[in-house]
Parts: C-alpha cells; structure tokens; sequence
C-alpha cells in the first residue's frame, strides 16, 4: 500500500515540477568508461567482471541539487531469436507442447539503477525508456502478430526467470553507486556462460523522474587462440572438422591398445 | 581445473569429465560394451546441452571402439564379410538418424525422442538381460547344464531368399536381416548417441545365430564406423561436435575400458549379464521417472539462431 501511495505522490510531484526539469535537461554531460573493451575467452574462463565508471559533468548554469541524480544503466548483449517451450502433461508423461518465439531479443541482458526503479521515475516513463525487466522489450512472435506482452505473461515471465537462473539477464536497484555525487561506477558482472559477441551499454540519467541526458558505450567479448579456431572449424568447415575428429579418436583409440597391449 | 569447452560454451572441471570417462570405460570394458548409454546422460547432467552431448559421445564410442576392434582383429575375433554386410546396413540407418535428429531438433521435440527411446529401449534391453542372468543363476545353483539351442536349429530368419556364407564365424545366412539389424542399429545410435553394442550383441548372439567367438568384435567394427560417420554427419549438419570434450572423454574412456576389462575376467559370465542388465535397466527406469513426475520446471529456452 505504501508503496504505491508514495509512487502516486512522487508522480504528482514530478508532473508538478516537469517544466523545470526540461529547461535543465541539456546542462548535463555523462562521460563514461568501462574497464575492458575486449573481454577475451580463454581456455581458463570461468566469468568476469568489468567496471564501468563515470562522471556526470556539469556547466554553471545547472542547479546545484546533486542528491537528485539517479541512474539507470543497460546492457544488453548479441540479440538471437530464441524459443521457449511449455512442458504439459499428455498421455502420462510431460511433453513440450505450447511454445513462443521471441525475436532478436539480447542474449545477455543486465539493468542496473542507484535505486528502485519505482523511486527514480513514474511508472509510464519507466515503461518509455525500459527501465527494469519488465518493462524491456522482448518482442514475440504470436501467430502472424509481433509484440510484446505484459509482464506477467507466463512466456515472458519464464524467459526471463529461465535467463536469470542462468546468470544471463539480472536486474539489480543498488549496483550503481555514487562515490561523490557526480561520479559513479558499476560492476558488470559477466558469467562463464555469456555468449560471444558486441555488448551495448546504456547509461541514462535522470532527475526528479525524467530523463536528462544519456550515452553509450560498448565493449566485446570474443574468443581468442584455441576456442576461437575450434568454434570457427566447427561451424565454417564442419566436413573437415570432422575429419578430424574423427581422426583424433582413431588415433586415441590406436594409442590405448599400443600402451595397453598385454602381448 | 577449469576448461572452457568451445562448442558446448561452458567451463567444465576437466578432472570430473576425466574420471567420468574413466567410469564409463571401466564399464563399457568389464562387459564389452561402448557404454554411450551411460556417458550421454551423464554429460546431460553435468550440463551440457543434449543435442551436444549426443554428437561429441560419437566420436568418443568411435576411440574406444577403435582400440576393442584392433585387439580383436589381432586375435582374429572379427568377421570381416558379417561386418561389411552388417556395416551396408549401417551406414544408411546412420543418416536416417542424424536426419531424424536435425528435423526433432526444429520441432523442439528432440530432448522427449532421445528420453522416450531411453526409457522403451533400456528397459527392455536391461530387463530382459537381467531376467536371464538370473535365470543362468538359478540353473547353476541347482546344478542344471545349460541348453543353449544349436546353431543348426532353423527358425524363420533362416528360410529368408540371398544366402550368404560367413567363413569366419561359420554360418550360412541370408544378408537381409544381417542389413536390417544394421540399419536399426545405426538408426538408433545416431539419434540416441550410443553405439548400440548392447543392443547388437544380443540380436547377434540370439537372433542371427553368430558364434560367440566373432560377436563382440564384429560388433565392434560396426560400432566403429556407425560413430566415425555419425561423428562427421553431426559436425557436417549440426556443426556440435565439441572436440575437446570428446578429447578429454577419450583419454578417460580408453584408459577406464583396460582395467574393465582385466576386472570383468574375474566376474562369471551370468553374474556379468545379471550386473549389466541392472545397470541397463537402472538408467531406463531414472529416464522414465523423469518423463512421468511433474518437472520442476516446466519452461525451456532454446535459440533458434538469427544472432544480429
């Protein structure tokens, strides 16, 4: 109850004070920089984290009221389609029957904010510019139509549960922090099951509930040495690959009954 | 010691993936068996995406089946003409599989096939296996001689057209059967990533009459090439062969298979199928529980690829 009674108060506030924050909306620079824009996977990955740090920077001419600030930052990592199916009791035994497609939604998504989403902008500002995971778009294919559902979908609310078992999408209200009232940091924690390829990271500032300036950044994560040539063998030329993985077990095979060879 | 496996794209520990392969070739050794039963669903467990795990255990059955086959054909076990007409049959159910594989996995329908196949042909294969060691047992313990039915006694499979001699194993048979039990075997290995030794075994021994002199290492040889040529259909069409993992399972495999084997001399014969038929019918009944209770969850993902 509370709750919503304060969310209520907070957005007849910011209604009121809307047009004081558009004319200050443009004194405001972020200047931001993560701690590796080349996350390399080696043959002892086990996960990373990066930092990102940053500075909101100010003219004069900005209302020396720093407290306000809030942050939201977004990464979102190589978008795929992706499938999730429902299991259902038929015949007995549970078999995947219904299903739904999700279209180039990220692999790896992450948001980050100083605080509760609900405490940093109202409800329909948080669902403009996707703050939180349930209000980011993860378009889905139903039937001949596209579009995303509401929250509690049970598709939706599955996807995002089955990703952030798996350390994949996250959503974390304490994990920016402000060290002075201008600068900032966050981690950015990456599991060892992360997907190859180019991340996106947002970072949206807003104050008293609307946006005032954002950027972005990027970083990647690739595989290098080893894991890079099997994976790229495997999938670019998979007839001599399995040559010679097909070769290798010969040879493995032919090696055990020369050691092992009791005559 | 963690290694980051490049196809299945997660770290595993590289000693618990070696002391599996050890497990299993300790296994598939003591009964002369490829044991990709065991090591498929294992592989699961640990985590790795089924589709993977069937495809890498391939070519791990194809390593230890090679270094079985070579030590057999030193000894002469093996019949040539019976593994070149077994492997004809072989080779074209091989790719009905893999192709069967590559459709289920669009439908999404894969994981059920190989967990249904578990539970109908273990079961069956691992109950009827132990029924007759223990059947062997209570003979002995009540002193009976074993009545095995002579090779001589025609049943229907001997009346079939194409008769063909088999000089090593010494038997005139018709290739048809020869063929079709190849092709099932093939079929089923690629799809549910075993090599189908013991399943073959039996159908060999109490179907197709073969002395049990050349069973084991005919059988081998088309294990052997079903998993080298399953291998490299899986690698030409699902690109999920993972090398490394298939390494590492080697190295484990063929080094567990050796010390099976001195320990499997020392058990009896009855006592042997008695313990296999268990272990068979242990790992199709986990399956079927499986498919039965409610899951704990009833969602899954899958990317369907389009990465931008």
């Amino acid at each position: 109850m509370t709750g919503v009674a304060r969310v209520v108060v907070l957005g007849l506030a910011l209604a009121l004070s809307a047009p004081l924050a558009v004319t200050a909306a443009h004194a405001e620079k972020l200047i931001v920089s993560v701690s590796n824009h080349r996350v390399t996977v080696t043959p002892n990955y086990s996960g990373e984290e990066l930092v990102l740090f940053g500075s909101v920077e100010r003219d004069d001419k900005t209302p020396a009221d720093p407290a306000a600030y809030d942050l939201v930052v977004t990464v979102s990592g190589p978008r795929a389609d992706m499938v999730t199916r429902r299991k259902e009791r038929k015949f007995g035994i549970w078999i995947n029957t219904d299903y739904r497609q999700f279209l180039q939604v990220p692999s790896y998504l992450a948001i980050f904010a100083n605080r509760p989403f609900d405490a940093i902008a109202p409800p329909e500002v948080q669902r403009r510019q996707q703050l939180g995971l349930n209000n980011v778009l993860l378009t889905q294919r139903v039937g001949p139509d596209y579009a995303d559902v509401v929250p509690d979908d049970p598709f939706r609310s599955a996807f995002v549960r089955l990703r952030s078992r798996l350390g994949l999408y996250r959503e974390a209200t304490s994990a920016v922090t402000f060290l002075t009232p201008t600068l900032f940091r966050t981690g950015i924690p990456l599991p060892a099951e992360v997907p190859i390829g180019t991340y996106d990271v947002d970072i949206k500032l807003f104050a008293k509930g609307a946006l005032v300036t954002q950027t972005d950044t990027t970083f990647e994560i690739v595989k290098v040495g080893f894991e890079q040539f099997v994976a790229t063998s495997a999938r670019q030329s998979g007839f001599t690959y399995g040559l010679a993985t097909a070769f290798m077990a010969l040879m493995t095979g032919w090696m055990a009954s020369i050691v092992f060879r009791k005559d | 010691m963690q290694l980051y496996l490049p196809i299945a794209d997660i770290p595993v520990n590289v000693l618990l993936i070696l002391a599996m392969g050890a497990a299993v070739g300790f296994v598939s050794g003591m009964f002369g068996i490829g044991g990709g039963f065991l090591m498929t669903p294992l592989l699961i467990f640990v985590g790795i995406a089924p589709a993977v795990a069937v495809a890498s255990v391939a070519s791990h059955i194809a390593a230890s089946s090679f270094s079985g086959a070579l030590s057999y054909w030193r000894r002469r076990a093996i019949d040539p003409a019976l593994a070149l007409v077994l492997l004809s049959g072989g080779v074209i159910g091989t790719a009905l599989g893999v192709w069967t594989f590559t459709l289920l996995r669009s439908l999404g329908q894969l994981d059920l096939l190989i967990a249904l196949s578990y539970v109908v042909l273990l079961s069956t294969v691992g109950g009827l296996m132990f029924w007759e060691g223990l059947r062997a047992i209570i003979r002995a313990r009540r002193g009976e001689r074993v009545t095995m039915r002579r090779s001589g006694s025609h049943g229907w499979i001997h009346g079939l057209p194409l008769k063909m001699r088999f000089k090593r194993s010494k038997i005139y048979l018709s290739v048809i059967p020869v063929v079709v039990v190849g092709l099932i075997i093939g079929f089923i290995g690629a799809v549910m990533g075993i090599g189908g030794g013991f399943i073959l075994i039996p159908i060999m021994i109490y179907v197709l009459r073969v002395p049990t002199a050349t069973v084991i290492g005919t059988s081998m040889v088309l294990t052997l090439v079903t998993m080298v040529f399953a291998t490299m259909l899986h690698a030409v069409t699902n690109h999920l062969v993972d090398a490394v993992l298939a390494l590492i399972l080697m190295i484990g495999g063929v080094t567990g298979a050796q010390f099976g084997a001195r320990a499997g001399q020392k058990i009896r014969g009855e006592h042997l199928r008695l313990l296999l038929g268990l272990l068979i019918l242990a790992v199709g009944i986990r399956f079927a529980i499986e498919l039965v209770i409610r899951p704990e969850e009833l969602f899954t993902i899958r990317e369907t690829g389009g990465a931008a």
